[in-house]
């Protein structure tokens, strides 16, 4: 793995991706580690995030190594004009790793081709988000203590997310049964399908959330993006379509856990945090150690 | 053996290259995706023709032009089942169908319009995940690109 890009998902091979998930349940042991000193990692954030942004510079943080960049493309020569070319290979004189996320799909996978350092994909567009995935199949794994057979609802906008489509394609190794819930004009992609239909893993699809729940292993859900929607109407209809509450996890599996890459905003009711059943705050720890694992294997330290 | 004598609705060329079981539909853009509208040697060409085998369709003769195999793959997006007959001397010299590449490199532009391709000087990359609908998939931002939304460059 060492000096190898991630872009998409499947850049990795399926051992690569269960190195990487092995590695960080190390770093789950002892998150302190000073292997990365003398290495300075650039961060470049062309829009804004929370979560990936702040969970790379913490697991780069607790591993002793340097970080240069920027959270917004403002006040950088971005703003000037300057083309992404430009800007990743002068950055690629200034650092180790390039951690990139940017609006534009394609955009890393670009900037890996002319790149002389690897690039890590923080996400590009709708299309893909390779780091929550692993850090997703990390906490289907460690709680359900298995990655394989299991019965996962996609719950939400199927259709722009990216964290589902790169999952659904991670998962399609573990002979998952899908089940994809979503309003009729937010369905998966065909072209994310495609990899379900390869490798004929069973799916079924729905558009009411309720039936589904008692079925599953792992609840993912997602927010609906408002910037998705040209009419606010049908954003207000839409957004209130799937509000998972408390007493629909009652009657469910033992095993469930419900699962939001987050940011939620009102998919998930509040109370629905304190059931033992409620992971995704767990999960975007479990992002830290698994982004640990990613770059030292990366830069060749683990 | 009687030789029927054949009726040539678009004149036979002495050397060049015939281009025939064209789309009815797609013989201009078989010309603009050949760069023939730029082309200074004679073209004959005709559509809407009878076809025993699709119906109607379309041909194109060009004098004196001899085309490379990556161009005929060019054209394998609009005619997927067209034949490119080199002629000399008023003969068959080489006949060769036409294939749709596994790859496509510079020919089509990604339809989303927010891929970094359509922003950036990069050279467009598809693999053809289904040669049958054509259905390209973008090297770049993943997303399929199909028969209606293709533009040529």
């Amino acid at each position: 793995m060492k000096n190898k890009s991630l872009i998409s998902i499947n850049d990795y091979s399926k051992e690569e991706q269960l190195k990487i998930l092995q590695v960080a349940g190390e770093f789950e042991k002892t998150p302190v580690q000073n292997i990365l000193k003398g290495h300075v990692i650039a961060s470049l954030f062309f829009e804004p995030s929370t979560r990936t942004r702040l969970s790379f510079e913490s697991a780069i943080n607790r591993l002793g190594g340097k970080i240069v960049g920027f959270s917004e493309a403002t006040n950088t020569s971005v703003q000037k004009g300057e083309s992404l070319r430009d800007t990743i290979l002068t950055v690629a004189n200034y650092s180790d790793l390039i951690i990139m996320r940017n609006p534009m799909e394609g955009s890393a996978r670009f900037a890996s081709e002319i790149s002389p350092v690897p690039i890590i994909n923080a996400g590009d567009g709708s299309n893909q988000h390779p780091t929550q995935t692993l850090l997703d199949l990390y906490s289907i794994r460690k709680t359900q203590n298995k990655l394989d057979n299991l019965n996962v609802a996609f719950v939400g906008d199927l259709k722009y997310g990216r964290t589902v489509h790169s999952l659904v394609i991670a998962l399609c190794n573990y002979n998952t049964t899908f089940h994809l819930v979503s309003p009729v004009e937010l369905k998966l992609p065909s072209s994310v399908k495609m990899y379900v239909k390869e490798k004929n893993l069973e799916y079924h699809q729905y558009v009411e959330l309720e039936e589904v729940i008692p079925e599953v292993d792992v609840l993912y859900m997602t927010r609906i993006q408002k910037e998705r929607f040209s009419d606010p109407l049908e954003y207000e209809r839409i957004k209130n379509f799937y509000v998972l509450k408390h007493d629909m996890i009652e009657q469910t599996k033992e095993n469930l856990k419900v699962l939001h890459p987050l940011p939620r905003v009102n998919e998930i009711e509040i109370g629905v945090d304190k059931s033992s059943k409620a992971y995704y705050f767990e999960q975007a720890l479990n992002g830290v150690y698994v982004r640990q694992a990613l770059i030292s294997l990366i830069l060749g330290l683990k | 053996m009687s030789k029927k004598i054949k009726e040539l609705k678009v004149s036979a060329i002495e050397n060049g290259t015939v281009i025939d079981h064209i789309p009815a539909n797609a013989v201009f853009q078989v010309i603009k995706i050949l760069k023939l509208d730029k082309f200074e040697n004679m073209i004959l060409f005709g559509t809407n023709l009878e076809s025993k085998k699709y119906g109607s369709k379309g041909i194109v003769k060009v004098s004196n032009k001899f085309f490379k195999p990556e161009e005929v793959n060019r054209i394998a997006l609009v005619a997927p089942h067209a034949s490119m007959i080199e002629i000399k001397d008023f003969r068959v010299a080489r006949k060769t169908i036409v294939e749709i590449p596994n790859e496509i490199t510079g020919i089509v532009k990604c339809f989303n319009p927010n891929c970094i391709t359509n922003h950036e000087q990069i050279i467009q990359k598809f693999t053809v995940v289904d040669k049958e609908d054509l259905r390209l998939k973008c090297h770049y931002c993943e997303k399929i690109t199909v028969k209606n939304n293709m533009t040529f460059l």
